[in-house]
């Protein structure tokens, strides 16, 4: 595979997560892409494109809502796109924006994204109920953690994972997201708060869900040149993968996100990464429930398919640990903008990698991580392995 | 293997949109006093109509608000005779889109009677009473 | 990091009270899905009381939900086979609450079925006649099928599947 230019990430920014903004979507993408730009002391004269990533239109209720979050995204007369993969859009963001500099087509790139869930009434899940098949699915009545609860049963009943095993993530991403700023609904909850919690569809119960929110991050992209004139500590992007499964999620095996595993070896195979368990520092799976975030480090290939609640029992992955996963406290702690949520993976490893991350700081200078988003019909792997 | 060949739905949701931090403070004004502002970006040395709290050109942070003068000029209009569904108005709507000499931007609004371009206008705003912090708070724009 | 994230959080509250300004609208978003060659042809199978599936003419793979083409190889599906009303529990959840997000007061038991003879294809259904403890994975289940005179050519022919010893 043929790169023209190495690529970095220059600055970062975020808004609040929150259950309802007052701000307007255009109003909070401005907020994050102008974060993004004084934290790299840019103006936007000095941006020469802009890549948005936004979930439905549905959510924040606009039709064409990349054109709609053109102006506060910092779009004005600028090469602008927008791309939407479900949940995955976060991370693939990153993607989007990379080829616009590793193609040699742009020095810098500008990459928002915005989710405004809240205006979506009664609830946003009514907006995904066609993610249901309309002819032979629709008319069962489902609702959408059915998607969730058929893959996480199968995935606890394949390895034969107790519950206990599963809420221990939502425990320690919780506690996690104590330390983030943007942090929704950050908590010390214990486990028996999730084991009590009430039973939606088995094996999900309400905590063990991330929050429908509010919010948009944004990252800078530069190209290796320019990057070293903007700051010391380029975070270098070395790796890009996604990928994405048949539709027809019912004739898969949903133990294992293949998809993903697809995706992450894309990625590595780009980055040079040949032993991800021993060459990953930390990692930052995308976890909507918590669940995913075993079943992501599995399909990430950082450990043996079955293996992930073992190391989280184990305390492997605590902060602390031999191999952290998410320190930022992920989608269960810090909130789920769904958007915005995979790209406040990335924002976690530009400051990571940079000695930044302050109280959420991972010990022993990593240098090398991973973020992964997944969205649509349990369908796409989006991947980025970032060195410092 | 004619049959069956369409299922009928529906998409159920409805939405509530903020106004935003600036359309707030845009609506506020027109409600309590009767009046238009914009946001000024100083750098570009632009009045933003409707107000905006970036500026879309240097991404600069907006927060001085400005009073506009309530005289406009027709920049552009039409006449509705049909419903968004299609259906005939029982009365044409007469629609304009007004800029303000001092504002970067303009409002689409309805207009009191027929307009060319080029004509002044101003906004005719309802009761203190009855408005409720909409656009629809200016009834419409009328010539000068 | 920036310390100091942008935003401003409002309460359900805050809305009731009015303490901001908002316009409400209410799309008129109906549609009418064209169900395709394959599924319409599914539905009438449905109506006859069978469970239709194609072939793909490359790898001989047998697909249902049915599809005019087959995803993995890229190729046709034109065989059109008559499958088994059986099947085994691939996947199954006890569902606590609605479509419409509302509170259940019977569970409902959806499942992907995976129907005999295929090699692990199935669609999702609703599983009947047994209490929520009693589902397993890998459970052998049969189709309980609405009376003909009140098939409609909908997945709800099938009214549920239940467990066959």
């Amino acid at each position: 595979m043929q790169v023209k230019k190495r690529v970095a990430v220059v600055g970062a920014g975020m808004t609040k997560f929150m259950r309802r903004a007052q701000e307007t979507g255009k109003e909070l993408a401005f907020e994050a892409a102008k974060q993004a730009l004084d934290s790299a002391e840019m103006r936007m004269q000095d941006v020469d494109s802009v890549a948005l990533g936004s979930a439905p239109d549905a959510f924040d209720g606009v039709h064409m809502k990349g054109e709609y979050l053109l102006d506060g995204a910092g779009g004005w007369q600028k090469p602008y796109s927008r791309n939407f993969v479900g949940g995955g859009t976060g991370v693939f963001s990153v993607i989007h924006g990379w080829w616009h500099v590793a193609s040699g087509l742009f020095d810098t790139c500008l990459v928002v994204a915005e989710e405004k869930m809240s205006t979506c009434l009664p609830h946003p899940q009514t907006a995904f109920l066609t993610i249901f098949d309309n002819m032979i699915e629709r008319p069962l009545g489902p609702n959408l953690i059915w998607i969730f609860a058929l893959e996480m049963h199968r995935y606890m009943q394949k390895h034969k994972i107790p519950k206990e095993q599963i809420a221990q993530v939502a425990v320690k991403n919780k506690r996690n997201a104590l330390d983030h700023p943007s942090a929704q609904i950050a908590k010390a909850v214990t486990l028996r708060d999730i084991m009590n919690s009430e039973v939606m569809a088995w094996p999900v119960q309400r905590l063990d869900i991330s929050p429908v929110s509010d919010g948009a991050c944004a990252v800078l992209l530069a190209s290796e040149d320019v990057a070293r004139k903007i700051t010391d500590s380029p975070v270098w992007i070395d790796g890009v993968g996604w990928n994405l499964d048949t539709t027809y999620w019912t004739n898969r095996d949903l133990y294992f996100p293949r998809y993903v595993a697809n995706a992450a070896r894309m990625a590595y195979g780009m980055a040079g990464i040949t032993n991800p368990r021993k060459q990953i520092d930390f990692a930052e799976p995308y976890d909507p429930f918590d669940y995913k975030e075993l079943h992501h480090m599995e399909g990430l290939l950082l450990c043996r398919k079955g293996e992930a609640p073992k190391l989280t029992k184990e305390g492997v992955t605590e902060r602390d640990g031999n191999l952290p996963i998410c320190p930022s406290g992920g989608l269960l702690g810090v909130g789920n903008p769904i958007a915005a949520a995979g790209l406040m993976k990335v924002c976690e490893l530009f400051w990571q990698l940079r000695g930044e991350a302050g109280k959420r700081q991972v010990a022993g200078d990593p240098r090398t991580a991973v973020a992964q988003a997944w969205g649509d019909l349990m369908q796409i792997g989006t991947v980025v392995v970032m060195r410092s | 293997m004619s049959d069956f060949l369409r299922i009928e739905g529906d998409f159920p949701v409805h939405f509530r949109y903020t106004a935003g931090i600036a359309g707030e403070n845009f609506l506020r004004e027109i409600k309590d006093n009767g009046r238009l502002v914009a946001t000024r970006c100083n750098n570009c040395q632009l009045n933003y109509l409707p107000p905006r709290i970036y500026c879309e050109r240097c991404m600069s942070k907006l927060e001085e608000y400005v009073q506009i003068e309530n005289v406009g000029v027709i920049q552009s209009y039409t006449v509705c005779t049909q419903d968004n569904e299609g259906k005939q108005l029982a009365e044409p709507v007469n629609v304009a889109f007004v800029r303000f000499p001092s504002a970067h931007g303009g409002l689409i609004h309805r207009t009191s009677g027929e307009v060319c371009v080029g004509d002044k206008v101003r906004a005719v705003f309802k009761d203190k009473s009855s408005r409720t912090g909409s656009i629809l708070d200016i009834k419409y724009f009328e010539k000068i | 990091m920036p310390s100091q994230p942008q935003g401003t959080g409002l309460k359900e509250e805050d809305f009731e009270r009015e303490k901001v300004l908002t316009v409400a609208y209410q799309p008129l978003a109906k549609y009418s899905w064209a169900t395709g060659v394959a599924i319409s042809r599914f539905l009438s199978g449905l109506k006859a009381g069978e469970i239709l599936g194609t072939k793909c003419d490359h790898c001989g793979r047998i697909a249902v939900p049915p599809r005019i083409f087959c995803e993995l190889c890229f190729k046709r599906s034109a065989v059109w086979v008559k499958l088994p009303d059986t099947g085994s529990v691939n996947t199954f959840s006890i569902s606590h609450i609605a479509t419409d997000t509302t509170r259940l007061k019977t569970p409902t038991i959806p499942a992907v079925i995976e129907i005999d003879s295929t090699r692990h294809a199935g669609f999702l259904h609703i599983i009947g006649e047994a209490k929520p403890e009693e589902v397993t994975m890998g459970m052998r289940v049969k189709a309980v099928w609405a009376d003909p005179e009140k098939r409609k050519g909908s997945i709800t022919d099938i009214k549920y599947f239940k467990p066959i010893k």
